[in-house]
């Protein structure tokens, strides 16, 4: 854990703790009819966009997808604005038109989540290039899961950014299912991140609920950016712990897989233990962070409940303008 | 007025806003030492150099959405898809992404991004290279649709498309780069949504965009010789569409006929009649005539090909035929 300092690492402790609840409490929402639509859980997965998040600046862009809920509460995302775009409420971050796939916040420099799978990464092209363009040494992550990387898409990108030397930073976020197919019978090779040297750039294949290890990796890949030489391809190994979404119940996997990784891989419980065993933090200190968590989701929840719906007559004047 | 071709004026326009403005950049296949498929981007390399002059590989999803990221974080890029078939390789990152992206962040993200493509039938392309797709894209809502006919108009229009902040898709035709036409030496731009009436007429409408807009006037040019007055209304943009212009026309002559290269089962042609139709049906003093070009994949022979679309002669026809009727 050379370089990173205590604060940090309750920083990103915090962060676990915030994406775990607000995604519990988003499932239990929507199995009580609150929130409708797709929504699609990142629970287990928590590890890699808090490890990413904490490796690079404000400046910096973030491309999310589908399942990104996690992505923007670990870049800082304002919850109560997550939870009534979940809503469908004015409030949202995107005034109810766009629901948990398309939070954006260009403060944070979110460009996007992502409904279609692989599309965040052909944008992140662009991006690269204006960070190149730009000179201010800026870097691109770009999250995708194991299906995306069979998309057409990566390779389009990936090609691209590399023989424009863009500082983008890809992550793969390997939770070995692609909704029902196993990666292991999708991905031609053993491992995603192998797939670099078809490129010709850095590739990093990484224990996916270990922040710190994703934290280490994106660093260095975002100092290879910065430094001009292009962008690196991560595969954070990783685990969804529940379906594909809500009313998935996950049929498709051996029940001793998802024991295995509930027990052995959650991020945040190996974490915690980590911390408390390195004497960074104490059992209190956790608890008080876990209850002020509670409160902050609490808080969420009321915001988008007492939010107005979006106004009708306004979105039919927008209606005339597109 | 001095006369220029067509891709003379995409040229100008162009270095007119690079110059203008230092986010505008050019990307796409083979748009730098080559010039462009179509030429139109002649000696830009060596002006701007190969930071905004932007070589790809062929990678049309790529292409696009380092234009959409690119447009997000602040440029004004114009990226090509060197013929407007492959951009069926992009529809993803057109029709999900840059069409949606302004409505669905709730209007906070912008994407100023400029599709320059070309289709149409004329050169013995064949199936791939030949086809008219603009009615897939004016079906999506989110993007603008921009069809120029003349050297005049796409300087004008290419000018306003670089400076809007949505994603337009600035649709050429292959036919139209050689041609001569009248352009100021002085800047201006045109605004979308302002149709044009390219011939002042009295007993009938022709409404055409694109290259049908020159077959039109030939064929204007012709019926006037024999007493029949026509007047030619090109929309320049279909979306927005100025159909005020055109059921102005229509409540004057009564009359109307759309021509479209486009095949016509689900066109831009089948749109404008259901709208006119239902505005004035009143005025009418004989159905809509839609001329249009033929439902079949483009054919390689050039008697198929040219039997394939719209020609002068066709829209002879048609408004003859028009005159006769009586409703």
């Amino acid at each position: 854990m050379l370089g990173i300092s205590e604060k940090t690492k309750i920083e990103m402790l915090k962060k676990l703790i915030e994406i775990r609840r607000f995604e519990e409490k988003a499932i239990q929402l929507y199995k009580t009819g609150k929130i409708w639509g797709y929504l699609h859980p990142c629970i287990g997965q928590e590890a890699v966009p808090v490890g990413a998040c904490h490796a690079i600046g404000i400046q910096d862009y973030v491309i999310s997808n589908h399942r990104g809920h996690g992505h923007c509460i670990a870049r800082g995302a304002d919850i109560r604005k997550m939870m009534a775009e979940l809503f469908g409420k004015s409030t949202g971050y995107c005034k109810g038109r766009g629901g948990s796939m398309h939070i954006v916040d260009m403060e944070l420099k979110i460009l996007g989540e992502n409904g279609i799978v692989g599309g965040g990464i052909p944008i992140s092209v662009g991006a690269g290039l204006s960070c190149k363009m730009e000179g201010k040494g800026n870097v691109v992550v770009c999250f995708f899961g194991d299906g995306a990387a069979n998309n057409g898409v990566f390779h389009e990108s990936l090609n691209m950014a590399a023989i424009f030397k863009l500082p983008v930073i890809y992550i793969c976020e390997n939770n070995m299912y692609a909704i029902s197919m196993r990666s292991a019978d999708s991905v031609s090779c053993k491992d995603v991140g192998k797939r670099n040297c078809a490129y010709g750039i850095p590739g990093h294949i990484i224990d996916g609920s270990d922040p710190v290890e994703v934290y280490n990796a994106v660093k260095k890949a975002a100092g290879h950016a910065r430094d001009g030489r292009g962008p690196s391809l991560i595969e954070a190994k990783t685990y969804r712990f529940y379906g594909h979404h809500p009313n998935d119940p996950a049929e498709y996997r051996e029940k001793e897989e998802v024991e295995y990784y509930t027990s052995e891989k959650d991020p945040v419980a190996n974490f915690k233990s980590r911390l408390l065993e390195e004497k960074i933090i104490t059992e209190e200190r956790i608890e008080r962070i876990e209850s002020e968590v509670d409160k902050k989701i609490k808080g969420a929840v009321t915001f988008a409940e007492k939010s107005p719906e979006p106004e009708l007559e306004k979105f039919l004047e927008e209606v005339e303008q597109i | 007025m001095r006369e220029i071709q067509y891709r003379e004026a995409i040229r100008e326009a162009i270095i007119e806003e690079m110059d203008r403005d230092r986010k505008v950049f050019l990307i796409g296949e083979d748009v730098g030492v080559y010039g462009g498929a179509f030429k139109a981007y002649k000696g830009l390399l060596d002006k701007y150099g190969p930071d905004r002059v932007i070589n790809t590989p062929i990678s049309e999803t790529a292409i696009i959405g380092a234009g959409i990221g690119a447009a997000l974080t602040g440029y004004r890029p114009i990226v090509e898809i060197m013929f407007i078939d492959f951009a069926a390789l992009a529809m993803d990152q057109i029709a999900n992404q840059a069409a949606k992206i302004h409505f669905m962040s709730g209007g906070r993200l912008n994407v100023p991004l400029v599709i320059r493509t070309q289709g149409g039938v004329g050169k013995g392309l064949a199936t791939q290279h030949s086809q008219s797709l603009e009615a897939w894209f004016y079906h999506i809502p989110g993007l603008k649709v921009v069809m120029p006919a003349t050297s005049y108009d796409v300087k004008g229009l290419l000018k306003t498309a670089i400076r809007d902040n949505s994603p337009v898709m600035f649709i050429e035709h292959k036919m139209t780069y050689p041609v001569k036409g009248a352009v100021p030496e002085e800047e201006y731009t045109i605004p979308f949504g302002k149709a044009d009436i390219k011939r002042k007429g009295e007993d009938i409408t022709i409404f055409a965009y694109s290259n049908m807009v020159l077959k039109s006037i030939e064929a204007a040019e012709e019926l006037e010789r024999e007493g029949i007055s026509c007047e030619v209304v090109d929309p320049r943009t279909i979306v927005p569409l100025d159909i005020d212009e055109v059921i102005n026309s229509v409540k004057k002559t009564g009359r109307l006929i759309i021509v479209s290269e486009a095949c016509r089962r689900g066109s831009v042609a089948s749109d404008i009649s259901a709208r006119v139709t239902e505005r004035v049906f009143e005025y009418l003093k004989a159905p809509v005539k839609i001329v249009a070009g033929l439902d079949t994949p483009i054919p390689y022979n050039s008697t198929l090909e040219w039997a394939s679309i719209p020609q002068k002669s066709d829209i002879i026809k048609a408004v003859k035929e028009l005159l006769e009727e009586i409703l």
